[in-house]
């Protein structure tokens, strides 16, 4: 049994008057203790994705379709009440960027003891002795202080533990984690990661939901891999094995294109076009245009066909049609 | 009409709130410019015989105690705002914005010489100021005027200088600096036209508080004084008779709302408008 | 040197500013000040001693200084009328123009937050168009008119409240409240109007910040958010605001003062330069800068005080 089911999610952007689909038929699953990394270039709609498990879309988007299976409801249908409750407590998400994450105006302690006491029935007392537990599992030096300190007067890098200090506080089961460490120093992206995995995974067998561009931080920190573009998710698998052999043209290029120590000088690879923007997506396969191996059969309106190769090997291309 | 008329009808743009309150501000200048001829009776010609009569054919907005047309005497009455509104709001331009301009495009010393006093007559409550200007200076609508203008001249300057520092930052004026541009030029030239829309907008707002200004002096009986008439006048010689004739109160009132109302309508849609020319322009 | 010893220092300037601006005013009449001041009832032997008093034969400079040393030292003057000092006329008249002020200013708060917030947590519902009626039609009407109507409403017509005149604490605070309740009224519509205006931009400029969808992302609930956080980050502009329209409502005591027949500062202003009591004329103006000044400073430093970054200290 998994701990997170997402089956056909479908979510809508607002422009202009017409409704249009931003994220289409997105399908995959999380268990417990293992973290999936959602792998796309910015615009492919994963942090969309994030944001509509989490019933946190902005006033112009909304849930159209699908269903999202956790803890035995489906979050697509429960109440604004019944998911409140979710988020932060069974539910942790961490967001991008640690400078506008945090209210500015309260103490950290005060904001960590603030999740905790609307989780749980804890005094301000108690709240403060939890917090000052947190910080010191998320290796914050000299906690004590810092549970009075404003978040201006932290560096990213422990703004960003902080965060992720409320965002475990209530011990979730699941923890979404969009960009965790995109604003941060190479060295600091590091040690968060290994926070996350050393205290959501190992620690408590929780699940992680992974979203980044970057392929070093999969490669690092997961277990499996969806790669999403224009909206779909178009490979999904272990980090080995579509690292070692990746099946879909879009995972190929993507791999070929990051930059490695055995990249040779002037060769950078890219990509040839652009990913489209939500209204001028083609029909049919949404790669179509940029990919090295077309065919005419990728024009299909019904789309590329998804291919399962094995118990967590899925791919959508007609090349591994049977 | 024609299928091809009233479907053209059917397509007018909705008016703006700018454009409503610039409609009224025009209907009220109008009316002001041509009370002389358009009032159904002298504003002094007295008809005992009519004193404290409500609203009638004969007195649309009914008569004072001494049986003077109210409708009249208003229109005369939002004459002397507006002139006072108009006039004091040219002047505090006229003084504030050269000062404005070398505040904030010379910086420094200048600015600061400029700015203490700025400051100083800042510090009263604009009301106060104007009692003790208008004790000084007894009543007389151009002195008034005058007065109020002073009393708000500093905000041009506050906001003409914002403005102005602003733009002088830009890169052009930096290349107008390089090209050997006296500094009055690229003050005139350069900065002035850029930086002058929040100023206008400012202005426009300022029209309605110098209209409010000017009839509360004039209510507490140190403004305009008899026979000149004033809306604020009117209001505090109706208020004794209130009780038995309403009338007296309301008419006046009510004109002194719809001119302010004009022109805040007029300056929240200005800076728009104004940006959309300038874009235009460009 | 803290921030807030630097701030008291930049007012200097102002002070000294104010103090002359004041000092010259009746030195700008034209003709003798002391004839000025004795108006008709002037008399050589009297026109005589108000010089002597006045030190009004001496240089100019000589006399600000007379006159500024007697400020510091508690002496404002005369009231030639009545031969009153004058720091005991607004001894009396002080206290009610401050409660009028303070009365009028929790009026608009209670009215002008909660409307500005729920507009701008609910974009174009009825709050929304409430507020916007509200704000333009607090600025542009006279107060000494709705003063007038209030009276004509609530007093003439359905008697609940009288129509002017007021009532000291000591013969009954209700009777006190009731007698500075239309004239609080009138004031506190021109500053809701203000106030509203200012609340509802500044919560939807809070609501679209990133930590307010980490706040839903934590599970609180939005009245918690809205409360707690949302008000707190909001409130820097409004109370700014705040300490800016002090001066109108300064200003509009004067006015209002006028109308409901309050014995306070403005009032005392008013008649004062009706009877061309110029001392008395100055004290007033010295004491409604001098409070204007001292809100402002006030504000300043409660702004500092909410906004942690600005605490002198911050990275």
């Amino acid at each position: 049994m998994s701990l997170l089911e997402v089956d056909h999610l479908r979510t809508e952007f607002e422009t202009g008057g017409n409704w249009q689909e931003a994220v289409s038929d997105i399908s995959f699953d999380l268990a417990g203790g293992e973290a999936l990394g959602l792998v796309g270039e910015s615009g492919c709609g994963k942090s969309t994705v994030a944001f509509s498990l989490m019933r946190l879309l902005p006033g112009n988007a909304r849930l159209a379709g699908g269903r999202i299976g956790f803890d035995g409801k489906d979050l697509a249908r429960i109440d604004e009440d019944e998911m409140r409750r979710m988020r932060g407590g069974r539910i942790g998400m961490m967001f991008q960027n640690p400078m506008t994450a945090l209210d500015p105006a309260f103490r950290i302690g005060s904001q960590i003891g603030e999740t905790l006491q609307t989780h749980f029935d804890v005094d301000r007392k108690e709240a403060r002795r939890m917090a000052l537990e947190l910080l010191k599992s998320v290796a914050i030096p000299a906690a004590e202080e810092r549970l009075d300190a404003y978040p201006h007067e932290l560096s990213g890098g422990m703004r960003q533990r902080a965060a992720l200090a409320i965002a475990i506080a209530c011990r979730p089961r699941l923890l979404i984690a969009d960009e965790p460490t995109t604003a941060l120093d190479v060295t600091i992206q590091a040690q968060i990661l290994r926070l996350i995995r050393s205290l959501l995974i190992e620690e408590r067998g929780a699940g992680v939901l992974l979203i980044t561009h970057d392929l070093g931080v999969v490669a690092h920190t997961c277990d499996r891999v969806a790669i999403m573009y224009a909206g779909e998710i178009v490979e999904t698998g272990t980090v080995a094995s579509v690292f070692a052999n990746p099946l879909h043209p879009y995972t190929q290029a993507l791999l070929e294109a990051a930059p490695n120590a055995r990249t040779p000088r002037g060769s950078l690879a890219t990509i040839p076009g652009r990913v489209p923007a939500l209204g001028k997506r083609p029909s049919g396969c949404r790669f179509r245009g940029r990919c090295a191996f077309e065919r005419p059969d990728c024009a299909d309106p019904a789309g590329p066909p998804r291919v399962r190769l094995d118990k967590h090997r899925e791919v959508a291309c007609v090349l591994h049609a049977a | 009409m024609s299928v091809a008329a009233s479907s053209r009808l059917r397509t007018l743009p909705k008016p703006t709130p700018a454009a409503i309150g610039a409609a009224i501000v025009l209907f009220l200048a109008v009316l002001a410019l041509l009370a002389p001829y358009i009032s159904p009776y002298d504003s002094e010609s007295m008809d005992f015989n009519a004193v404290l009569s409500p609203p009638s054919l004969a007195h649309l907005f009914g008569t004072d105690n001494f049986g003077r047309d109210v409708l009249t005497r208003a229109l005369f009455g939002l004459r002397v705002s507006l002139i006072a509104a108009i006039g004091s709001v040219a002047a505090a331009m006229v003084v504030g914005v050269p000062l404005g301009l070398m505040a904030g495009y010379r910086r420094g010393f200048v600015d600061a010489v400029i700015m203490r006093p700025v400051d100083v007559i800042m510090a009263f409550p604009a009301i106060v100021l104007v009692v003790a200007l208008a004790g000084v200076f007894r009543q007389s609508l151009g002195l008034m005027t005058l007065a109020i203008g002073f009393v708000y001249f500093p905000i041009i300057v506050r906001v003409m200088r914002g403005a102005a520092i602003e733009v002088s930052d830009a890169l052009f004026v930096e290349g107008a600096r390089a090209r050997g541009a006296s500094h009055v030029r690229i003050m005139a030239r350069h900065v002035l036209p850029n930086a002058i829309t929040p100023v206008l907008v400012q202005a426009s707002a300022l029209m309605g508080v110098a209209i409010l200004m000017e009839a509360a002096i004039s209510f507490i009986g140190l403004g305009v004084q008899p026979p000149t008439p004033s809306l604020g006048l009117m209001l505090s010689d109706g208020r004794s008779y209130m009780g038995d004739a309403p009338w007296l109160v309301i008419c006046p009132g009510l004109g002194i709302l719809v001119a302010v109302l004009g022109f805040n309508l007029m300056g929240d849609g200005l800076p728009r408008l104004l940006d959309a020319a300038n874009r235009r322009r460009k | 040197m803290t921030s807030t010893v630097r701030r008291l220092l930049l007012l200097l300037p102002t002070l000294f500013g104010v103090s002359i601006v004041v000092f010259l005013l009746l030195r700008l009449i034209p003709g003798d000040p002391a004839q000025v001041i004795m108006g008709l009832r002037a008399t050589p032997e009297g026109l005589a001693a108000i010089t002597r008093d006045l030190g009004l034969d001496l240089p100019l400079h000589e006399q600000y200084v007379r006159w500024l040393g007697a400020l510091f030292s508690g002496d404002f003057g005369r009231d030639y009328r009545s031969n009153v000092p004058v720091t005991q006329l607004l001894a009396t008249r002080l206290p009610v123009t401050l409660e009028l002020t303070l009365l009028s200013l929790l009026l608009a708060l209670i009215v002008a937050v909660p409307l500005g917030v729920r507009a701008a947590v609910h974009p174009n519902g009825i709050a929304d168009k409430a507020a916007s009626v509200l704000g333009l039609i607090g600025i542009s009407i006279p107060d000494f008119w709705l003063g007038i109507l209030l009276v004509l409403v609530f007093s003439l017509t359905l008697g609940l409240f009288p129509s002017s005149g007021f009532v000291p604490f000591s013969d009954g605070i209700l009777a006190n409240l009731r007698a500075f309740a239309l004239p609080a009224l009138t004031l506190a519509t021109g500053l809701s109007a203000v106030l509203v205006r200012v609340t509802r931009s500044a919560v939807t400029e809070v609501l679209s910040r990133d930590f307010v969808r980490f706040l839903k992302a934590k599970g609180l609930p939005p009245r918690a958010i809205i409360n707690r956080h949302v008000l707190r980050n909001a409130s820097v502009p409004i109370i700014t605001v705040i300490g800016m329209q002090f001066g109108y409502l300064l200003g509009g005591a004067v006015i209002v003062e006028q109308v409901f027949d309050l014995p306070g500062v403005g009032s005392l202003i008013v008649t004062a330069t009706m009877e061309r009591n110029y001392p008395v004329v100055q004290a007033g103006m010295l004491v409604v800068a001098l409070l204007f000044i001292l809100v402002n400073l006030g504000t300043d430093l409660l702004y500092a005080w909410l906004n942690p970054r600005l605490r002198g200290g911050a990275r």
